[in-house]
């Protein structure tokens, strides 16, 4: 296997990522929706957590984009 | 029928004006431009909404005074009243990056924040002045920091290097976040256009999702701009109040 290819592998790998960065996002907005439906009245107070939560959840997923950009343009 | 689209090449950087100094290369490229641009904007909202301040206020002002309470409410919440005279730095940062993602949106135009050195020196910025005024404020008591209370001798062992890495790879979290998230919504982006503008009449759906596409990365330029913020009044919170 040569280089070229292998850095493809690679950065296809990097984004399994992904699979964290979406049960994490499904978590966040779960726990909103389930939070919201206990308490209606509760949801202008917790649905800026819940878009900070989204929004770091999210940024992990990109850190494996980071790496497979890392792998496919800088190496 | 086939159109070559580059999805990354949206992020060159152009030499608008050429400029070598001692070897350096300072040339005034595109990047340069648009974080200009976005300071003259930013610097123009907040003069023009409070040069003649009503009481009913008016569009300007009210853009102006909404930014101002959005940002001093967060301060004041997550910093405590302790942190009011970083207001000004808080304010600046949130509202130099919303304005460079909001910029990044505008078509054929350039998204600043997609550069990993501009968030870079950002997120260095946090770091070393949130250092600094933690160790300005408490001395060597701000090593209590990476000491967690109530926790067993041995178990410090393990806690108080994973205290320290953690402190020590925030400027790299908080700059990658925000130029991973920019970085991979454009190239997102022109992926679905290269999609739409390659397989004729069926090009229909990829627009429609790039249409879409483009609401989510609006949401996700503010998003990213108030998390860049409040890690900020965080990170601030734990050098004033340690915990």
């Amino acid at each position: 296997m040569d280089l070229s290819s292998a850095k493809m592998i690679g950065a296809g790998l990097a984004c399994i990522a992904l699979v964290g960065a979406g049960i994490g996002i499904g978590n966040v907005f779960s726990a909103l929706i389930n939070s919201v439906a206990r308490n209606p009245a509760a949801q202008g107070q917790v649905q800026p957590f819940a878009f900070l939560g989204f929004a770091l959840a999210e940024a992990t997923g990109l850190f494996g984009l980071a790496i497979a950009f890392l792998i496919l343009f800088v190496f | 029928m086939a159109i070559e689209i580059q999805p990354l090449e949206q992020f060159k950087i152009d030499r608008l004006i050429p400029l070598h100094i001692g070897g350096i290369d300072v040339s005034y490229t595109n990047a340069a431009l648009l974080m200009t641009v976005a300071v003259a904007l930013v610097t123009a909202l907040v003069v023009i909404g409070t040069r003649r301040q009503a009481l009913v206020p008016g569009r300007w002002q009210s853009l102006a005074e909404m930014s101002y309470e959005f940002v001093a409410d967060m301060v004041e919440t997550n910093v405590g009243h302790d942190g009011w005279q970083f207001f000004p730095f808080v304010f600046t940062l949130f509202m130099f990056i919303l304005f460079a993602n909001f910029l990044g949106m505008v078509p054929y135009s350039y998204a600043v924040t997609s550069q990993i050195v501009v968030t870079f020196a950002l997120a260095a910025v946090v770091f070393i002045g949130v250092t600094i005024v933690g160790i300005v404020r408490h001395g060597f008591h701000f090593l209590r920091l990476f000491v967690p209370q109530g926790v067993p001798v041995v178990l410090l062992l393990i806690l108080v290097p994973i205290e320290l890495l953690s402190y020590c790879i925030r400027p790299f979290t908080l700059s990658i976040r925000l130029f991973a998230n920019i970085l991979a919504g454009h190239t997102m982006l022109a992926i679905f256009g290269g999609f739409a503008a390659s397989i004729g009449l069926f090009g229909i759906f990829p627009l429609g999702i790039n249409i879409l596409l483009v609401a989510l990365e609006v949401l996700v330029a503010a998003l990213q701009a108030y998390v860049f913020a409040i890690l900020t009044c965080l990170y601030l919170s734990d050098a004033i109040n340690l915990h």
